[in-house]
């Protein structure tokens, strides 16, 4: 156990080092955009002399050498401060966590339908590889790779929302049900299906192609035939003994692809007026409010490390094989 | 199109068992067939049916079909869908290709000296990269262009500085493995050099898979130009499959066309790369066929 401790500590030492990383990066990439906080100031301003852009900088700090001001903006960071929108003026922060839970139902709702379907599609096929169902997952997931998530969105909506009118176009809810929580739930739930199906159909095609090659491969491995020739019934040998090793690529994947999953979620919550993370820092490029979009970089960063750390964990808890503290 | 002559030529020279593979592979030979077609109309479609993408040409919304407009209808200023769809997949293609390039070289540079020096090089390297792989990739990309300003320039480069930590990956995995082999040992014992071992004798053998994902690359390039353009935050003078979409999105659900055409192109041919990529790696690993 205490080797399992001592992975799980450098595992997190070096989250914490990426997470450090990316702030640094972030930092320098403000460096490079032309101009900076000061002549944006005196530009909403009005002002422009230099005497008081140069008031407006010793001010906030902006003429300290480039380290200082690094350091300063780590200790923010390590502070939780992200720093102030210049378009809400509100820490960017609160404007994040407000729009957290949108994204996290829409995002964990598709991926959570993508791998229990993709899973469930991929065991079934692999039983016959040749049958034309099998095949059939094949030509889905290359669809599902190739189709860009937002034109499925735009299309879902024509098809379920104006031809057919059983869904509602976008956003998150309707006004009318407003202090009836059963109907509020109900109407988010509905307002769910469209974008949720939109992202997760993608991942749907990759993740049932990806289980039912795992499944295959697992099912041709030595301890699958040991299984088979002590009599163990068919079903028992597919679904307690294969089942839980094909699984563990599939997991691996969506964990990983965290990141992906984000910047499919920015499309469908742009397309679908869905009130997240992504939506916000659409908009907020074209408020030119670069500390929310940068806030919201660093955040969703954040984000993904834990994800990957959750997955290294859940790796380790359902996979016996693996070693401990080991080399990946 | 430059990068479909790189997803043919070594398959040629390294294997012809694997050509002779890949061409039995009928879903991939219709795709290597569907993509040249793309690119040919692309290339020559504009000159060919002379209407220009930018004027308006018709009224505004007429449907696919209908007999006093063109073909495949007009968008929400009276412009020719069709011509948009043929100048559009210029830029669009164009800046997938110099994309795909420009991360599959980036990712082979780092990722061949990850694989093959190790130690502390691989450690640094493979840090780095993973710097560049918690950042959501679209995320980055629509920073990378807040900052830099919109053009085709930069937004091949934000694409690119988002998309190769996954080719340096699969490169450092192919270097690690064969740098143990005995024709790397036989070239170091006759006294080749670390360049030329790495680039004459281990990139040759490591090429299969890499070209296998350069074609998934460049899907993955056509999508995120899509989604960037979608987004109206690529050059709004330039005419792409993406930026139609975007400027029609408000119309999606009285004009459907002019929404659905752009993406059904960009569907065709992404959907043909990636049965050529699934050739490729078919012809190279049949162990993985059907997979």
């Amino acid at each position: 156990m205490t080797a399992l401790a001592r992975g799980i500590g450098i595992r997190l030492g070096l989250a914490v080092g990426l997470l450090l990383a990316v702030v640094v990066v972030v930092f320098f990439l403000i460096q490079m955009a032309p101009g900076d906080a000061a002549l944006y100031l005196g530009a909403e301003q009005g002002v422009g002399d230099a005497e008081y852009l140069a008031k407006l900088r010793s001010q906030y700090g902006l003429d300290r050498p480039l380290l200082v001001q690094l350091g300063a903006y780590i200790g923010n960071v390590a502070q939780l401060d992200l720093g102030e929108s210049t378009y809400f003026n509100q820490p960017v922060l609160g404007l994040i966590l407000d729009r957290l839970f949108a994204t996290v139902l829409l995002a964990g709702t598709a991926l959570l339908f993508a791998v229990v379907v993709g899973v469930a599609l991929g065991v079934f096929t692999a039983r016959r590889p040749e049958s034309p169902a099998s095949h059939g997952v094949t030509v889905m997931s290359l669809l599902g790779f190739a189709t860009p998530v937002f034109w499925s969105a735009l299309m879902v909506i024509v098809v379920f929302a104006a031809k057919w009118g059983i869904l509602p176009v976008g956003g998150i809810e309707d006004v009318r049900y407003h202090g009836n929580w059963f109907g509020e739930t109900l109407d988010l739930l509905e307002h769910l299906v469209l974008p949720a199906a939109s992202l997760g159909i993608i991942y749907l095609a990759i993740y049932s192609r990806l289980a039912r090659a795992s499944m295959l491969e697992v099912l041709e491995s030595d301890y699958i035939r040991t299984a088979r020739a002590k009599g163990a019934h068919e079903r028992v040998v597919v679904y307690k003994h294969a089942l839980r090793n094909a699984v563990i690529p599939v997991v691996t994947a969506a964990g990983l692809q965290v990141g992906n999953l984000l910047s499919g979620a920015l499309l469908v919550e742009f397309v679908f007026a869905w009130p997240g993370i992504g939506r916000l820092a659409v908009s907020s490029i074209f408020r030119r409010d670069s500390p929310t979009l940068l806030g919201i970089m660093i955040f969703s960063a954040a984000m993904v490390i834990v994800a990957n750390l959750l997955t290294d964990l859940v790796y380790r808890l359902i996979d016996p094989r693996i070693r401990v503290g080991g080399s990946r | 199109m430059t990068d479909l002559g790189i997803a043919i030529e070594p398959v040629k020279t390294s294997s012809r068992g694997a050509l002779r593979m890949f061409l039995r592979n009928k879903p991939a030979v219709v795709g290597l067939v569907v993509f040249t077609l793309i690119v040919l109309v692309t290339l020559f479609g504009p000159g060919l049916y002379g209407v220009s993408a930018k004027k308006m040409v018709a009224p505004p919304f007429l449907g696919p079909g209908d007999d006093l407009g063109p073909l495949l209808g007009t968008d929400y200023l009276g412009r020719d869908i069709l011509a948009g769809i043929l100048t559009g997949g210029r830029t669009t293609l164009f800046v997938a290709a110099v994309t795909a390039l420009m991360t599959m070289t980036f990712g082979l540079v780092v990722g061949s000296l990850a694989g093959y020096f190790g130690r502390w090089i691989d450690t640094l390297l493979m840090r780095f990269t993973e710097i560049f792989q918690v950042m959501p990739s679209l995320l980055f990309a629509l920073v990378l262009i807040f900052l830099l300003g919109p053009g085709t320039r930069n937004e091949t480069l934000a694409i690119g500085l988002t998309l190769w930590p996954g080719a340096a990956r699969l490169t450092r995995a192919e270097f690690l493995r064969l740098r143990e082999m005995e024709f790397v040992k036989a070239a170091r014992a006759i006294g080749s050099g670390d360049l030329r071992i790495m680039f004459r004798t281990i990139l040759p053998n490591a090429m299969p898979p890499l070209l296998a994902w350069t074609t998934l690359i460049v899907v993955i390039a056509v999508l995120f130009h899509a989604g960037l353009a979608f987004l109206g935050l690529v050059d709004v003078n330039t005419v792409s499959w993406g930026s139609m979409m975007g400027k029609n999105r408000g119309y999606t659900i009285t004009a459907w066309w002019t929404v659905g055409f752009p993406g059904i192109a960009i569907v065709t041919t992404g959907l043909s790369l990636a049965l050529i990529g699934d050739g490729l790696q078919d012809a190279f690993n049949p162990k993985l066929r059907g997979r």
